[in-house]
């Protein structure tokens, strides 16, 4: 009997050990979940689909933006982050917050 | 890439672009793409200009020959705009340029940005008039009443002048972004493919355009895959492939219906539900299919291999090569700076029996298929004296790293080569580095 038992050890360690080394993926995927234990399970889902399909600046509504001004009066504005971060749905962007447009169109440096 | 069919040794030809590391954003090149004949090489940039170089052929049949490529012409293809009604700023990088194939004496590209399609003329003007009845030199109108006789303008020669301008613009007919266009064999159609549908154009008619593939569910919250690239066969007509994020490519005939949304073929490798991971998706997501120059086989570039699939097999691909599998260890990093989803491209040389396709730290990487060899080169500065021969790079994945080996951690994943070129004949090759374009060309050619 605990000669079965340890049969079943070694091959459960054995399957364990297998896993490490065959697979650097899982390794990979073991450290993320370690670093972001929120992140979803599914990662090709419709999110990751959904930030793809709306990619590019979001400017703001000047409907949303004063509407959001005049909520703001009330309650004291946290200071906005100061890194990059993008514009996502639930934020109103401020004018501070918006990339600069692009101005002049130059002739392209590989013409040169 | 030695062998006893014959050597292949790349050799840099040139470089075009700014030496500086302050590289402006609307420098990043986008899209390069040589015309059927190789004559003409285009490039697309992110601030939405087109960049034509010319080969200069006068030598080519000394053996000593170097092709040449100088700028031909240059424009601004696309410009900023903005969506009022969604808020958002549609950019103006040039993400595909197609060629058409040469009718006349004018050379015709299609490039399009996320959402609008042009149809470029590029045209050569070597003659002007001169003698005009009503009009003096400098175009001042003359008095009509000192005019005694009568001449016929004649057409003298002057400098080169190539013109482009825009004949057809296609737009509003996509919702999502552009990924890819194409050119029918037919000449006379073209398809154009976002996220999520993809359009049959007539290149003749702007203001319609019809709807070929529609995967976009009722329910966007159903939503699993979105198309990544498409292309029509390059001599049946009816025919054309899409890839799709989930690795998948679906091969369509047009003569089955109006919309094919079912496909006739579904190429889709099987895939060892005990290996999966949370990348495994991810890293499957398709992000070029080329269909080989004999149209009997498809090329696919998933994150780190490239995959061949004969047309009459869709259980697995006929071949596949590692890329730089030496990053399936490192994909938690490449995950959190979004590398994981950068996007290569891949292409053909013009008999089919070399495949080639980018790589990070500058370097790209070439497989013949035949001889069943690999090499690593690099588009660097550095190598960058006229006929150098690139010395082919190796990059070690752990342990002891050799001398002239460069290990993982070093490789600078800022420096890709997304865009790689083969002329349609001769062994020349178009690659883009973030700003740069080098030309190389095979030594013996």
């Amino acid at each position: 009997m605990s000669e079965e038992v340890e049969a079943t050890r070694t091959a459960e360690e054995k399957q364990e050990m297998e896993d490490t080394v065959i697979s650097p993926e899982k390794a990979e995927e073991a450290k993320l979940k370690a670093r972001y234990p929120n992140l979803a399970a599914k990662p090709g889902g419709s999110d990751l689909l959904r930030k793809r399909l709306q990619k590019g600046p979001k400017y703001f509504d000047s409907g949303d933006y004063n509407m959001a001004k005049a909520k703001m009066k009330n309650k004291q504005l946290p200071s906005a982050p100061t890194e990059k971060t993008e514009i996502t749905g639930g934020h109103i962007p401020t004018p501070q917050d918006l990339p600069q447009r692009k101005t002049s169109i130059v002739a392209s440096k590989l013409a040169g | 890439m030695a062998g006893p069919g014959g050597d292949m040794q790349w050799c840099f030809s040139q470089v075009k672009g700014a030496i500086d590391d302050d590289v402006a954003e609307a420098d990043i090149i986008s899209t390069v793409e040589f015309n059927h004949t190789g004559e003409l090489l285009a490039t697309g940039d992110k601030g939405g200009r087109v960049v034509i170089f010319q080969q200069e052929i006068e030598n080519k049949n000394l053996p000593q020959f170097r092709s040449e490529y100088n700028v031909y012409s240059t424009f601004q293809s696309h410009e900023p705009e903005f969506d009022y009604l969604k808020s958002l700023e549609i950019e103006e990088k040039i993400n595909k340029i197609r060629w058409l194939p040469q009718k006349n004496a004018a050379q015709f590209l299609l490039s399009t940005n996320d959402k609008t399609i042009k149809l470029w003329k590029i045209s050569e003007r070597d003659k002007r008039p001169e003698g005009y009845n009503l009009k003096e030199e400098d175009g001042r109108y003359k008095d009509p009443n000192s005019i005694t006789s009568l001449r016929v303008p004649v057409l003298i020669p002057m400098d080169l002048m190539v013109e482009a301008s825009p004949r057809r613009v296609f737009a509003n007919a996509h919702t999502y972004h552009i990924n890819s266009i194409s050119v029918n064999s037919d000449e006379e159609t073209y398809l154009s493919a976002d996220d999520l549908r993809i359009n049959l154009w007539n290149l003749e008619i702007t203001d319609r355009s019809f709807n070929i593939v529609d995967i976009k569910p009722a329910n966007m919250e159903e939503l699993t895959e979105v198309i990544t690239a498409a292309e029509f066969h390059p001599h049946q007509c009816n025919t054309f492939v899409y890839s799709s994020s989930k690795g998948t490519i679906r091969l369509c005939d047009m003569r089955a219906s109006a919309l094919c949304d079912k496909q006739s073929k579904l190429f889709e490798e099987p895939e060892d539900p005990s290996n999966r991971s949370f990348f495994s998706e991810i890293i499957s997501s398709i992000s070029d299919v080329k269909f080989s120059h004999n149209g009997r086989y498809m090329m696919t570039r998933d994150y780190l291999s490239v995959k061949i699939w004969d047309l009459n097999m869709e259980s697995r691909p006929v071949e596949t090569y590692q890329v730089h599998e030496y990053l399936r260890s490192k994909l938690c990093s490449l995950y959190e700076n979004d590398c994981i989803f950068d996007k290569f491209e891949c292409c053909w040389n013009g008999n089919d029996t070399v495949v080639m396709t980018g790589s990070y730290n500058n370097f790209f990487r070439m497989f013949d298929r035949g001889q069943r060899r690999d090499v690593t080169l690099e588009a660097s500065r550095e190598n960058s004296k006229p006929m150098q021969v690139l010395k082919p790079r190796k990059v070690c994945a752990g342990g002891k790293r050799k001398k002239d080996e460069i290990s993982v951690d070093s490789l600078d994943f800022n420096k890709k080569i997304l865009h790689t070129a083969w002329h349609p004949q001769d062994n020349i090759i178009a690659v883009a580095t973030t700003n740069n374009l080098y030309i190389f060309q095979d030594k013996v050619n």
